[in-house]
């Protein structure tokens, strides 16, 4: 084994070098890291995130200048006295459309996108087992889902709190919580929407199989995203609800309410683990036996 | 299912059509010895590419098998591929890296390399195709030579048994095809094998022991390349006033299909040496005006497998 790790040498003691195919330890994380740095250190997904954080600056801009929090709903109504109000908001108003686009344009990517380049081919003829393939992959979007919820809470609460201070964090429910309270309720805000997220990235990474083309893989997510959201509007469908993949987004607003009940969340976090296990299961099932001729 | 052992390639009746209906490859029987350089020949969509595929455990035979160093595939995949360098249909990198950080990507991916010796494989694949100074430059600003350099560097990240290379010199500048000739020829004198495809006879009639040549698909001839001169069958081209006499000369020494062909006679050559029928001629005072070898072999005989005709066959 340690002789496959001596450096290119030409000459006659080639043959003695050959890597036994056995496996090095910490391969795994080692193939994710590159993945990782293959979706983080690219400009485009800076620039993607660069939007998801303008959103809650703006947010606290606008109600700063106007010079009161008012507004229709609930987390905008508190914004001007606790400054989490403002992470809160931000990822209320991006997880219809903005979280979504997001987490198309990396979903739709994965598989579709190595498959454009024709790095897909080397990958398999590393060898990468394909279904190691598939997990990394679908941990990557993962990861970069929770990077990108968490960004707009940092940003939010950022901001938040130097325009508004860390008053007062009052629950849907009309009671008080302490600052390091409401810190947590924000965290499992962002955990929640992480995980409903990563089942849509499921799909993607389903999608992202069957294709050539990411942009083509991410755009179907997307309107997949949409039509479950209007679906989700009509009562006269009522009965496909449950199993609609954004049905059970909003509940995240549950963990607003005094005392915690975290079981409030329990539909939506089975329903996205469901989507995340069909999906990748079918994304394997899909791409195990595909032809690479990319 | 008979996958000759002791071969580092071996298909049997391997067959590709694409759900198009075409039929890319054609029941063929490839024969690859350890330690051979392998010329993979053919004309613009003859199958090569998509053998290689099916090869490397990409595409999946329609029927037939493939085994790659002993391992049938596509199955034997994980035990096989880590000791085989391949480039497929060019080079294919992620334009936003760097080529160290694109060669730092695919060893990162291969589950048998050890972490703590990755820089020195890429900085050693990197010096080996002359890319050093360019390791630090987005793949997307590389030129077309670059590209291929750093595909071929690529395939030799680790030591390999097998190199399955394809249009290895593709875009590549005369300095840079010669280098990666030499290249292969150092390495299959470590005991590398080299398949090594290509669209041009002369540019692996110069590295190769072995030639396969495939056309629409089929493997119409494979053999060791002396054997396919042999069959190549150079003609003698005697120029002589008294072609009747010479032809006899040429008859008598058991030269093959002689003919008459004022002002002079022609025969096959097979594998007499030029000079004794020189000296046969001149010792039955057959007045030799002219001698050449003519047809030398391979170009024409490959012309003779593929056609002549310019279009492809789609
Ligand atoms: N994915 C595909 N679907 C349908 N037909 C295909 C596909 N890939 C290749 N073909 C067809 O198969 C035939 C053989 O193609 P292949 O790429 O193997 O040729 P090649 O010998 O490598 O040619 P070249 O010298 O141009 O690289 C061609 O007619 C091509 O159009
Ligand atoms: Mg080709």
């Amino acid at each position: 084994m340690s002789t496959a790790d001596v450096a290119l040498a030409p000459g006659p003691d080639e043959a003695a070098a050959l890597p036994e195919p056995g496996r090095a330890p910490g391969a795994f994380g080692r193939f994710f890291r590159s993945e990782l740095w293959l979706i983080f250190g690219r400009r485009r997904n800076w620039a993607g995130g660069l939007v998801l954080a303008s959103v809650p600056l703006l947010i606290a801009v606008v109600v700063k200048v106007s010079g009161s929090g008012g507004g229709d709903t609930f987390v905008f109504a508190e914004i001007t006295h606790n400054g989490l109000f403002v992470a809160l908001a931000a990822l209320t108003v991006e997880l219809p459309f903005f979280l979504p686009i997001a987490v198309s344009a990396i979903a739709g990517d994965a598989v579709a996108g190595e498959a454009n380049l024709g790095t897909l081919r080397y990958l398999l003829v590393t060898p990468v087992d394909r279904a190691r393939l598939v997990l990394v992959k679908l941990g990557g979007i993962t990861l970069f889902t929770l990077a990108a919820t968490v960004l707009i809470a940092v940003v939010g609460a950022a901001a938040g709190l130097a325009l508004f201070g860390g008053g007062t964090f009052t629950t849907l429910s009309g009671t008080s919580l302490g600052f390091a309270a409401g810190l947590g309720r924000l965290a499992l805000v962002c955990g929640y929407l992480t995980l409903c997220l990563t089942g849509l990235g499921a799909v993607g990474l389903f999608i992202s199989t069957l294709t050539e083309q990411p942009i083509g893989a991410g755009i179907t997510l997307l309107a997949l995203t949409v039509v479950s959201q209007i679906l989700d509007q009509l009562s006269q469908v009522a009965a496909i609800h449950p199993y609609l993949p954004t049905h059970f987004w909003l509940d995240y607003a549950e963990v607003l309410r005094d005392p915690l009940d975290v079981g409030a969340l329990g539909p939506g976090a089975a329903s996205a683990l469901a989507y995340v296990a069909i999906f990748t299961a079918a994304a394997w099932a899909r791409f195990s036996t595909a032809d690479v001729s990319a | 299912m008979t996958v000759a052992t002791g071969l580092a390639v071996a298909t049997e009746g391997l067959t590709k059509r694409f759900r198009s209906g075409q039929l890319a490859v054609d029941g063929i029987d490839l024969r690859v010895p350890h330690g051979a350089v392998y010329g993979f020949l053919g004309p613009n969509g003859s199958g090569k590419t998509t053998t290689i595929r099916m090869l490397l455990g990409l595409l999946r035979p329609t029927a037939g098998t493939a085994s790659l160093l002993g391992q049938p595939m596509p199955q034997g995949a994980a035990l096989a591929l880590p000791r085989v360098g391949a480039l497929v249909e060019g080079p294919a990198f992620h334009p936003y890296l760097s080529g160290w950080h694109n060669l730092m990507r695919l060893d990162a991916a291969d589950r048998t390399a050890r972490a703590s010796a990755a820089e020195d494989r890429v900085r050693g694949a990197l010096d080996r195709v002359g890319l050093a100074a360019a390791a630090g430059k987005r793949y997307r600003h590389y030129s077309l030579g670059m590209r291929q350099r750093l595909g071929i560097a690529a395939a030799l990240l680790r030591p390999r048994e097998l190199l399955v290379l394809d249009e290895p010199t593709n875009g590549l500048d005369p300095q840079g095809t010669r280098e990666v000739r030499g290249l292969l020829v150092e390495l299959a004198g470590a005991g590398t094998t080299v398949v090594l495809s290509s669209h041009l006879l002369s540019e692996v009639e110069q590295v190769c022991t072995h030639v396969g040549v495939m056309h629409r698909g089929r493997l119409v001839a494979q053999d060791t390349l002396a054997g396919l001169h042999a069959r190549g069958a150079s003609r003698a081209v005697v120029g002589t006033p008294r072609p009747a006499v010479a032809a006899a000369v040429l008859d008598r020494l058991g030269l093959a299909d002689v003919v008459v062909h004022p002002p002079g006679a022609t025969a096959e050559l097979g594998d007499h040496a030029p000079q004794d029928v020189v000296a046969a001629l001149v010792h039955a005072d057959v007045p030799v005006t002219e001698f050449r070898v003519s047809g030398a072999g391979l170009e024409d005989l490959f012309v003779s497998l593929t056609g002549e005709g310019f279009d492809v066959n789609g």
